[in-house]
């Protein structure tokens, strides 16, 4: 019995000079940066703050620094690709062997949406939801920094797959029986799989958490109808985690089984289904996509209500719409596989309910427009996200709604007219309304603002390079370019790709324009800090917390008697200034204690599924065991709660009298 | 500070501090589901076996009894009722509920209709035997 | 500007609070078992995929033995009634809780473990017997998801032993504390909604297996 499983020195492939490069400055990189914590002692002060962190605001914080790393990956995969049809035109072969671009593009699928996406919404929606809703955390604070942990497990297992072994070559999506042992016999698509299964269990534990903080936990008077939008759609957004994601390990592990264990549920022979994954997958699929779009629709009627100084436009229509596409969503994933040979009766169907699921959409696009329309609207970089949404998402829509008609998807079904629609949507969707997010939170999150001129200038590049970099893929699509082409013959098409390279070269500058923002801005922090904890008179209840708040959020939890909690506090207050102010009777407050169980699981997940990925059986039986004896040891433990006494939280209040409101 | 202003659990019979003569849960409800449980399981198994019905209209039958079981699970053991306390609970087991259905009856819906516009087997295996 | 004044202590208010929502944050134990609910809704899902998958492959026996020919109708009666037996014993356990009986939740929790291992045993013996029959998930697509969906059943039968027994150490070492009592909630939660899972299967699959 091998020790080792699979595994063996040829598994690095020291052959590959571009992979080496990758994997060399990937590792070079994490050392540098380890060192230089380690060096500089900051490590008792991450491990205390950060790593066993069980604070909501931290922890969201954490998910959007793992997604901006890994929005770099992927787009460095967008790099390549963009590269490669550049030149491999005619006779010409690039730079990327097949089995190479072919995982380049898996990759970037998988990594865009499960470690840059879902990561975004997440953290952004871990940092402000609770904020917002005027608690001191989640329902769940350690099951919370336990999804963390998942999640950084799956972008772990996956960025390891570059330099061990190989990732899989399927496309992100990986359709049997392609994606079986027979036709795929190496361990890259294990790594997606055992990656996503991971980081899923992650995922679905966040949406059990979302769910009962905001239906259980809110504050004292904050009734459903008083909940700022942005809750309501993480709500929608968190239901559809719960309802799809369980269906995605389901399928998963009917191939994961297949693979290891020789059943036959997607096989070529004894009876097996391959369309039943098809159909599987995207049951997920669709819902995922509404889970990534919700909460950044939120994100935009935040930002326009806020910047407009009005309160949002029809609010009981946009929390109607946020919960019928909840119920929709699960209502049109077949329009994912139209032409996979359903009668034209079940087409017909699927592609109607396709565009009806267009029309609550289109009222949200209408709010927020009515929330602008008549509003004094001041121009910052996250109403710029917002307005440059606007514009580009109504049509990647429109593109959408041409696809949901079976005939014409049977023409563009896996051109790159498809592609050029799903970018269309969830570029301007999902990707800018977390730039908006990040832009409209950093200074309650940090206590200084970004700034605000390269601010500008990296939105520009994105919306610039954005188009440059996908209209030309609605011509290629008409004109017959399939997707996912390592090389073509068709010299038309050379051009198109020349501008759509030169369009991705446009929001590279748009990146590089967003790390000077970084650093600019925390070089001038103190000229940009944040002072009143209020930096853009907000009107819901994070802005009446210190920048940044305490471990406690609120001293004393808010009294919710409207909408727009804290605007109507600030306009109360301006009533009643000239006031004496009364003295403030602080209470100790209870705070669930850190815990490393976070990491610990993170560890174990990952040694379990590098383990299973390489058949070393004795190793993934120590991962699983491990992870159940990390998991009795937590269960207990006797301290799982900390005291903050009431003179510490008197004392922090006084000290931030200009910025705290309660 | 007391549960009446909140919801109840679920699977709770929980008593408010301050409720008067409420009889706390007993042994009865969990019985009387046990019986009934009892009843409609011995009824599909005849159901599934007996020649006295017409055959279609078995499986229906078979779901109709499960559906029946179900309900006496969550009545009798799990406490879901429809009082205004437990309107979370059972939104959330409604939510559930269309969410199986979807799946479940998508899907069938679905691949049945694909698998009919697939070759049948005997001609697929011809295919596959000519090389 | 001292908005402070102005905001009143978070009080709950009996008489201001109109419902349920503006009660603000709920206790702990209504929080962990709905947080607890959500989870089983969302393993209920999971078997549902499971289910359309048997649904559609139940008839892909490759040739080989299907239900009517495999399944031990005597083997299920006797598994479907040690599981509801089960879950009469986890109800009577929740009320030995409730009325803080120690012995009794002792008593209850062995009965419930006692059946819940019966109902594992014969099912293990059935896929053993299957197995020895060349009936392997192997064999065809209808077997792989039998075994499949089964299996993933009897897999959280499984958990929910372990999880009991290991409740019990809790229940030994720490007491009835609040936070074991939740646990012990979220336990009986679980219980129950496996044998509603085992409902649907003993209906879909075996009831209506032999009588296809």
């Amino acid at each position: 019995m091998n020790l080792l499983g699979k595994l063996s020195w040829s598994a690095i492939p020291f052959d590959q000079p571009i992979v080496m490069g990758a994997s060399g400055g990937m590792i070079l990189g994490i050392v540098f940066v380890l060192g230089l914590v380690t060096l500089k002692g900051y490590v008792p002060y991450l491990w205390r703050e950060w790593i066993t962190s069980v604070d909501h605001k931290r922890i969201g914080v954490m998910y959007l620094v793992l997604a901006m790393l890994m929005l770099l990956r992927g787009f460095s995969d967008a790099i390549m690709m963009r590269a490669q049809l550049a030149v491999a035109a005619g006779g010409a072969q690039g730079y990327l062997p097949p089995e190479h671009f072919d995982q380049i593009f898996s990759a970037h699928g998988t990594i865009m949406i499960f470690f840059v996406a879902m990561p975004l919404v997440i953290g952004l929606m871990n940092f402000a939801v609770p904020l917002q809703l005027g608690i001191r955390d989640m329902a769940f604070p350690t099951l919370n920094s336990v999804s963390l942990g998942l999640t950084a497990s799956g972008i772990l297992l996956t960025n390891v797959s570059l330099f061990i072994g190989e990732f899989a070559k399927t496309g992100w999506v990986a359709y049997p029986p392609l994606s079986e042992l027979q036709f795929s016999p190496g361990v890259g698509v294990d790594y997606y799989l055992w990656s996503l299964q991971i980081s899923g269990v992650g995922t679905l534990l966040t949406g059990i958490n979302f769910v009962t903080t905001i239906l259980k936990t809110r504050a004292p008077g904050m009734s459903y109808m008083r909940m700022p939008v942005f809750c309501w759609t993480a709500l929608a957004s968190n239901l559809l985690i719960v309802a799809a994601f369980p269906v995605l390990t389901a399928a998963l592990s009917m191939l994961l089984l297949d693979r290891y264990l020789d059943f036959h549920f997607f096989s070529v022979d004894a009876g097996g289904n391959a369309m039943m994954y098809v159909n599987l997958f995207w049951v997920w699929g669709h819902p995922e996509v509404y889970i990534l779009v919700l909460p950044a629709f939120g994100i935009y009627s935040e930002v326009s209500a806020t910047f407009s100084g009005k309160p949002l436009f029809g609010y009981r229509s946009m929390v109607a719409a946020t919960m019928v596409i909840c119920v929709l969503a699960y209502t049109v994933w077949l329009h994912h596989f139209f032409t996979m040979g359903a009668s034209a009766n079940v087409n017909a169907f699927f592609g109607v309910a396709s565009m009806i699921i267009a029309v609550p959409t289109g009222v949200k696009i209408f709010n927020w427009l009515f929330t602008m329309y008549g509003g004094r609207v001041r121009f910052t970089v996250p109403v710029l996200w917002t307005i440059g949404f606007m514009v580009t998402f109504v049509l990647g829509g429109l593109t959408g709604i041409l696809l949901a008609v079976p005939p014409v998807d049977w023409q563009m079904h896996n051109s790159v007219f498809l592609v050029a629609h799903f970018h269309h949507v969830i570029i301007p969707g999902v990707v800018f309304a977390a730039f908006a997010g990040y832009t409209y939170w950093f200074p309650k999150a940090f206590g200084f603002k970004l700034d605000e001129r390269w601010g500008r200038r990296a939105f520009w590049c994105w919306f610039i390079g954005f188009h440059v970099a996908f209209m030309p893929l609605y011509v290629l699509g008409l004109m017959g370019m399939t997707r996912r082409l390592q090389h073509y013959d068709v010299l038309a098409w050379h051009p198109w790709l020349l501008v759509a390279a030169a369009g991705v070269a446009i929001i590279f500058a748009g990146i590089v324009c967003q790390i000077v923002q970084l650093v600019v801005s925390i070089g001038a922090r103190e000229e940009l800090r944040d002072v009143t904890g209020d930096p853009w008179n907000g009107r819901t209840l994070e802005w009446s917390t210190a920048s940044p708040p305490p471990a406690w959020n609120f001293a004393v939890l808010p009294r919710v008697a409207e909408r727009d909690a804290y605007w109507t506090m600030k306009r109360l207050a301006r009533a009643k200034q000239g006031e004496p102010a009364q003295a403030r009777e602080y209470s100790a407050i209870e705070l669930p204690n850190s815990s490393a169980i976070g990491l610990v699981t993170a560890f174990f997940a990952v040694v379990g599924g590098f383990a299973l990925i390489w058949h070393i059986w004795w190793m993934a039986a120590f991962g699983v065991f491990g992870a159940f004896v990390a998991l009795i040891v937590f269960a207990f433990r006797d301290e799982d709660e900390v005291e903050i006494p009431a003179e510490r939280i008197g004392q922090f209040e006084r000290m931030h009298k200009a910025e705290v409101t309660l | 500070m007391t549960d009446t202003h909140y919801d109840r659990a679920p699977g709770d019979i929980s008593i408010s501090a301050d409720a008067d003569r409420r009889t706390p849960p007993d042994v009865g409800i969990y019985t009387i589901g046990l019986a009934l449980a009892v009843i409609l399981t011995a009824t599909s198994f005849w159901v599934a076996n007996t020649s006295l019905l017409w055959p279609p209209g078995v499986a229906l039958g078979l779901v109709v009894l499960a559906i029946a079981q179900m309900g006496v699970h969550l009545v009798f053991f799990l406490h879901i009722t429809t009082g205004p306390d437990n309107t979370n609970n059972v939104l959330a087991l409604a939510f559930g509920v269309l969410i199986v259905l979807l799946v479940v009856i998508g899907s069938l819906v679905i691949m049945t209709n694909l698998n009919d516009s697939m070759m049948p087997p005997s001609e697929l295996m011809n295919l596959h035997m000519q090389h | 500007m001292n908005i402070a004044a102005v905001i009143e202590e978070a009080e709950v208010h009996h008489d201001t609070a109109s419902n349920a929502g503006e009660a603000g944050p709920a206790p702990k134990r209504i929080v962990v078992a709905y947080g607890f609910w959500i989870f089983l809704l969302s393993d209920i899902v999971m078997f549902s995929a499971l289910f359309a998958a048997y649904a559609v492959l139940a008839r892909a026996t490759a040739g080989g033995p299907g239900g009517a020919e495999l399944f031990n109708q005597t083997s299920v009666a006797i598994e479907t009634a040690c599981l509801l037996a089960s879950s009469y014993s986890c109800g009577l356990m929740a009320l030995a809780i409730g009325s803080r009986r120690r012995g009794g939740t002792y008593l209850f929790a062995l009965v419930t473990f006692v059946l819940g291992a019966a109902f594992l045993a014969l099912e293990l013996r059935e896929f053993s017997d299957m197995i020895a029959r060349g009936a392997t998930p192997q064999s065809s697509a209808f077997l792989s998801a039998f075994f499949t969906l089964v299996g993933c059943h009897g897999l959280h039968v499984t958990a929910g032993l372990i999880w009991l027994a290991v409740m019990m150490a809790q229940l030994a070492i720490k007491g009835l504390r609040a936070n074991v009592e939740r646990r012990l909630i979220c336990f009986s939660l679980f219980w129950h909604a496996l044998d509603i899972v085992w409902v649907w299967l003993f209906t879909v699959v075996y009831l209506m297996g032999v009588h296809a």
